[in-house]
């Protein structure tokens, strides 16, 4: 099997936590690469230090290749470069719509240290007003926090920028 | 012999570099025990949720500097064998993560001061001529800062707030300040290994530390308390009473059941 379709494979593990995405969606993919004996190797990075996805995540990627009759993987995990939501694809910001969790903003990384974090007002991913308020900082999973919307009243998810 | 000694040398720098992550291994595993305390216990849901996810966030930063302390010392030791397998006198952090959570404004003075420490260590270790270092340095920055953020939207709040929450955190500052100066403490490894280019001393982190803390502090119109006690010993092993209960709790089932997994 020639080593895009084996990345194929591997790029389309869903995100154990937000299903909706794949690992390649969330860009926490990094690399495969196949040797001449058929051996795959598999980079990975963690969203956040502390994500409890990464164990699943290395296991679904394990089975997905096994499944595909490739029983020598190996799945690394690397740090750096550290992982920012810039690298969460354009497909995978719309997915997170759909679904109806408001996707992250760009993050300005101009210069040196933290950008500064603009209060930017989120629209609301079920009726898109603009008008909605942070209920909590922290949400479900590390990545999220969670919201409400004046207009609609329904809470929603946001895929916090990072 | 020359190659015993160039041996020698390269495993003394080795050892201090194993010896300095443990150290900010430490920390960060400690607090993180301590904030798993919060959960179900916490003022309001939402807070629960913060202060859990907080705590994950350290245990992830601890989970990534054990393991790297393990491989640097040589001994053969993972992540579990340190966090679980060492007695008190060989943990290494600093008295102020160890500290008993008080009420929540005490947890937020205490979240106040070592995010901050935290922000300012990491954005440092960025740079460090230890690629590993930098790495967990570099995932680790932007959340500490969240960290930062969350603690000092809290301290304004309740400072700026009744009489009665302007009291608390007052109080929870009072608290805490006796343990604030051992952060700053630098001695001979932390020197070693910042002249290196590898870690931090972290005496100079004690200027922007406090800076950004009074800056809080004043805005939330509280004082920083003035205290002629300084508690330490941390680094060494020499811990305060409230140690040897939250280890208990921490190492009693990887101890009572070895090897135990599921």
């Amino acid at each position: 099997m020639p080593a895009v379709r084996v990345r194929e494979i591997v790029a389309a593990v869903p995100d154990p936590e937000v299903p909706v995405l794949t690992i390649d969606d969330l860009g926490i993919l990094r690399d495969v690469t196949v040797d001449p004996a058929g051996g795959v190797h598999v980079t990975i990075t963690p969203t956040y230090s502390g994500c409890p996805a990464m164990d699943a995540i290395r296991a679904d990627v394990t089975s997905a290749l096994n499944h595909a009759g490739y029983d020598d993987v190996g799945v690394e995990l690397v740090l750096s470069p550290a992982w920012t939501t810039d690298w969460m694809s354009r497909e995978g910001r719309r997915k997170l719509l759909d679904y109806g969790i408001a996707p992250p903003a760009p993050r300005a990384t101009s210069g040196s240290g933290p950008a500064i974090a603009l209060a930017l007002t989120l629209r609301c991913p079920q009726c898109g007003s603009p008008d909605t308020q942070e209920l909590s900082r922290f949400g479900s999973t590390a990545c999220k926090s969670l919201w409400v919307c004046r207009d609609c009243r329904e809470p929603f998810d946001h895929f916090k920028a990072h | 012999m020359t190659a015993a000694d160039s041996r020698g040398s390269s495993s003394a720098s080795t050892g201090e570099v194993a010896a300095y992550v443990l150290r900010l291994a430490d920390d960060a595993l400690i607090l993180a025990q301590r904030m798993g305390e919060w959960i179900t216990a916490a003022p309001q849901l939402e807070e629960d949720v913060a202060l859990a996810n907080i705590g994950l966030d350290l245990l992830g930063q601890a989970r990534s500097l054990l393991t790297y302390a393990g491989v640097a010392e040589g001994r053969d030791r993972d992540e579990d064998d340190l966090a679980y397998l060492r007695d008190e006198r060989d943990f290494t952090n600093l008295t102020l993560c160890e500290t008993d959570n008080g009420d929540f404004a005490l947890t937020m003075a205490r979240m106040l001061v070592f995010s901050a420490y935290q922000c300012e260590l990491y954005a440092r270790l960025v740079a460090s001529t230890d690629e590993t270092l930098a790495a967990i340095a570099a995932k680790a920055v932007k959340e500490v800062d969240y960290h930062r953020d969350h603690a000092t939207q809290w301290v304004l709040r309740l400072g700026d707030g009744t009489a009665e929450s302007h009291r608390r955190m007052q109080a929870g500052l009072e608290t805490i300040w006796p343990y604030v100066e051992e952060l700053f403490e630098s001695d001979e490894l932390f020197r070693s290994v910042a002249e290196r280019g590898v870690g931090v001393d972290p005496a100079e982190l004690r200027g922007p530390v406090l800076a950004y803390v009074d800056r809080v502090l004043r805005q939330a119109t509280l004082s920083r308390p003035e205290t002629s006690v300084n508690h330490k010993g941390g680094r060494v092993g020499i811990h305060s009473e409230s140690m040897g209960y939250l280890l208990a709790e921490m190492q009693h089932m990887a101890r009572s059941h070895p090897g135990a997994s599921w």
